[in-house]
C-alpha cells in the first residue's frame, strides 16, 4: 500500500511541474497581450516614432528587423546547405567530420554576446562595414548557421538510402541524386530549419547592440550600410534609456506583443510542419 | 563550405584572444580574475572582475534551482504521465516557450517581476540577482525539458518491462530504474541549460540591476559577466584598456562555456555507449 501511496504523491509532484512551467508561458502571453493590445493601432504599425519616443508607432523598427533578418538567411542559408549536404552525402567518415561536427555543436553553444563582439571587432571594425545593416546580418548569420546545419543534416539524413539507391541504379551521378532527388524530398524538413531560425534570428537582441541597432533613426534604412532600428533592441531601449519612463513603457508593451506574435507565428508555422513531417516518416 | 562553422569558431577564438590580450599587459591575469574592484571609467581605472564573476555565477546558480526540477520534472511527466495526445499538445508549448526572445522575457522581468519583488520583501529595488534568476530559470527551463525527455526516450522498453516483471510499481520503475539508465543524459540536459543561462545576456541586463560589487544576497543588485559587456561596450573607447578588458571578460565567458558544451558532449557520448546506441 505505502508504495502506492508514494507512487501517488511523486506523480502529483511532477504534475506540478508541467503546471508551473505551463503557468509560466500562460502568465507571459496573456499580460504581454492585454497590455499590448491597447496601444496597437493601424498608425503605431505603419509610422515612426515623435515627440522624444512617447508618441507615434515603430514601423522602421519593423522594417528594420526584416532587413536584418532576411539580410542574416541569405548568408546562413547556402553555406548551411551546403555544410550539411557535405557532412550528409559526401564526406567520408572520420576525423574530419567528427571536427567539423563538434564545430557546429560548440558554435551553438556560444553566448549570443560574444557574436556581438566577434562581429564588432570583424565586421564593424577590421572590414571597416561600420555599424550596419550589413554587419548586423553577418554576425545573426554565424549565430544561425549551426541551426540551419543541423535541421538540414537531420531532413538529409531522414531520405530513405533506397531512394538514392534507385536514383543511382539509373545511372544518375552522385550530384545528380542530390540534386533531383535527395534535395527535393528532404526540403520541408529543411524548410522547417529555416523557419525556426528566422524565428530565432528575428527575436535575438545581444548581436545587433554593437553591429547594427540604433535607437532613433530618421525615416527607413537606405542602403545596408546604414544603422536601423530594431524591434528586439527598441524595446530594450525604450526600457532602458529617454525620459518619458510610463509612456516609453506602454510603447514597448506593444513592440514586445507585435515580436512576440511575429516570433511565435513563425515558429508555430515550423512546429506544425515538423510534426506533420515526423508523421509522414514515423 | 562545409568548413565554415570550424573557421567561424576558430575566427572567434582568435579575435578573442586578440582583442583581449593587451590588457594582460596593463593588469596580471590573476588580478584581473580575482580584483575585487571594477572601475573601468576611473582616472585610474581597475580591472578586477571578481564582482561580475561571482555574479554569474550566483544567478546561474539560483536558475538552476529553479530549471532543473521544472525542467527534468516536466519531462518525466511528459515520458511517464501525458498519454500520446497530451504529449502532442505539451511538447509544442514547451517549443513555444524556448522560442520566446530573451528581450521579452527581460521586459517581462522588469514591468511585472521587478514591482512583484519589490513590495513582496520591502526592497529599495526588485531589480535584483533574485528576479534575473528567476527569469533566466523560466527560460532555461524548455531547453532542460526537451534535452532530459531525449534522454528518457533513449532508454530502452525492455528496461521497464523487466523491472514490471519483478513485482515494481510505475515511481518505482521511473526512480530506480529509468532515471538511472537515463542519469548521464539528463545531466547533458542539466549542464546544457547551465550553459544557456551563463551565455544569457539581455535579461540579466534587463532585470538584474547592474550594480559591480560583490553580491551578499540573492536580494541585492548585481551585474554580471554577460552584462557588463553589453552594457559598458557602447561607451568604451575602441581600442583603449577598457575596451580590452570587456573582450577578455567574453574570452573568460567563451572558455566557460566551451568547457560545459565538452563535458556534455562527452557524458552524452559515454551515455550512448552504455545504452548500446551508435553515435
Amino acid at each position: 500500500m505505502k508504495k502506492n501511496i508514494i507512487q501517488n504523491l511523486g506523480f502529483i509532484g511532477l504534475s506540478l511541474c508541467m503546471l508551473i512551467t505551463l503557468f509560466f508561458l500562460g502568465v507571459i502571453i496573456y499580460f504581454i497581450s492585454v497590455r499590448g493590445f491597447k496601444v496597437i493601432s493601424w498608425e503605431f504599425l505603419t509610422q515612426g516614432p515623435r515627440m522624444g519616443m512617447t508618441q507615434g508607432g515603430i514601423a522602421p523598427a519593423i522594417v528594420g528587423t526584416f532587413y536584418l533578418t532576411l539580410g542574416a538567411i541569405l548568408f546562413a542559408l547556402p553555406l548551411g546547405i551546403a555544410c550539411a549536404i557535405y557532412l550528409c552525402e559526401y564526406s567520408p567518415k572520420g576525423f574530419v567530420v567528427n571536427l567539423i561536427r563538434i564545430s557546429i555543436n560548440n558554435l551553438a553553444g556560444v553566448p549570443s554576446v560574444v557574436f556581438g563582439l566577434f562581429g564588432l571587432a570583424v565586421f564593424v571594425k577590421f572590414f571597416g562595414f561600420g555599424i550596419s545593416i550589413l554587419s548586423g546580418s553577418l554576425t545573426l548569420g554565424i549565430l544561425t548557421l549551426p541551426l540551419i546545419i543541423s535541421s538540414a543534416q537531420e531532413a538529409l539524413l531522414a531520405v530513405p538510402q533506397s531512394i538514392r539507391e534507385a536514383s543511382l541504379s539509373l545511372g544518375a551521378t552522385r550530384w545528380e541524386t542530390i540534386k533531383n532527388i535527395v534535395l527535393p524530398t528532404a526540403l520541408p524538413g529543411i524548410l522547417t530549419g529555416v523557419i525556426l531560425s528566422i524565428g530565432r534570428v528575428a527575436g535575438e537582441t545581444a548581436p545587433i547592440l554593437f553591429t547594427a541597432a540604433a535607437f532613433y533613426t530618421r525615416g527607413y534604412p537606405k542602403s545596408i550600410f546604414s544603422e536601423v532600428m530594431a524591434l528586439p533592441y527598441h524595446i530594450y531601449a525604450l526600457m532602458t534609456e529617454g525620459v518619458h519612463p510610463d509612456q516609453q513603457t506602454a510603447i514597448a508593451y506593444g513592440c514586445s506583443l507585435i515580436l512576440l506574435f511575429m516570433v511565435l507565428m513563425i515558429s508555430g508555422i515550423a512546429i506544425y510542419i515538423r510534426q506533420r513531417q515526423r508523421g509522414i516518416y514515423g | 563550405m562545409a568548413f565554415a562553422s570550424l573557421i567561424f569558431l576558430i575566427g572567434i577564438v582568435i579575435v578573442l584572444f586578440k582583442e583581449a590580450l593587451p590588457i594582460f599587459q596593463k593588469v596580471k591575469p590573476l588580478e584581473f580574475i580575482l580584483g575585487k574592484a571594477w572601475y573601468p571609467t576611473y582616472s585610474t581605472p581597475e580591472f578586477g572582475i571578481l564582482p561580475l564573476i561571482l555574479a554569474s555565477i550566483w544567478v546561474t546558480f539560483g536558475a538552476i534551482l529553479i530549471c532543473v526540477p521544472l525542467g527534468v520534472g516536466s519531462a518525466l511527466y511528459l515520458h511517464e504521465l501525458a498519454g500520446l495526445k497530451q504529449r502532442a499538445i505539451l511538447k509544442p508549448l514547451i517549443e513555444i516557450l524556448a522560442s520566446i526572445p530573451s528581450v521579452v522575457y527581460g521586459f517581462f522581468g522588469m514591468v511585472i517581476l521587478t514591482p512583484l519583488l519589490q513590495n513582496l520583501f520591502h526592497l529599495p529595488t526588485g531589480l535584483t540577482a533574485l528576479n534575473a534568476s528567476l527569469v533566466l530559470g523560466v527560460m532555461a527551463t524548455p531547453t532542460v525539458c526537451s534535452l532530459a525527455d531525449d534522454a528518457l526516450n533513449y532508454v530502452p522498453k525492455s528496461f521497464r518491462e523487466a523491472s514490471f516483471a519483478v513485482g515494481a510499481n510505475r515511481w518505482q520503475t521511473l526512480t530506480q530504474v529509468v532515471i538511472p539508465a537515463a542519469g548521464s543524459g539528463i545531466s547533458t540536459a542539466i549542464i546544457l541549460g547551465m550553459s544557456r543561462a551563463i551565455g544569457e545576456t539581455m535579461t540579466v541586463l534587463m532585470v538584474a540591476g547592474g550594480a559591480a560589487v560583490i553580491p551578499h544576497t540573492f536580494l541585492e543588485p548585481v551585474r554580471p559577466m554577460t552584462a557588463a559587456i553589453a552594457a559598458e561596450m557602447g561607451e568604451a573607447p575602441m581600442g583603449g584598456s577598457h575596451y580590452h578588458a570587456l573582450f577578455a571578460i567574453a574570452l573568460i565567458l567563451f572558455l566557460t562555456t566551451f568547457v560545459f558544451n565538452i563535458i556534455a558532449e562527452m557524458i552524452s557520448r559515454r551515455f550512448r555507449i552504455k545504452l548500446g546506441l551508435s553515435g
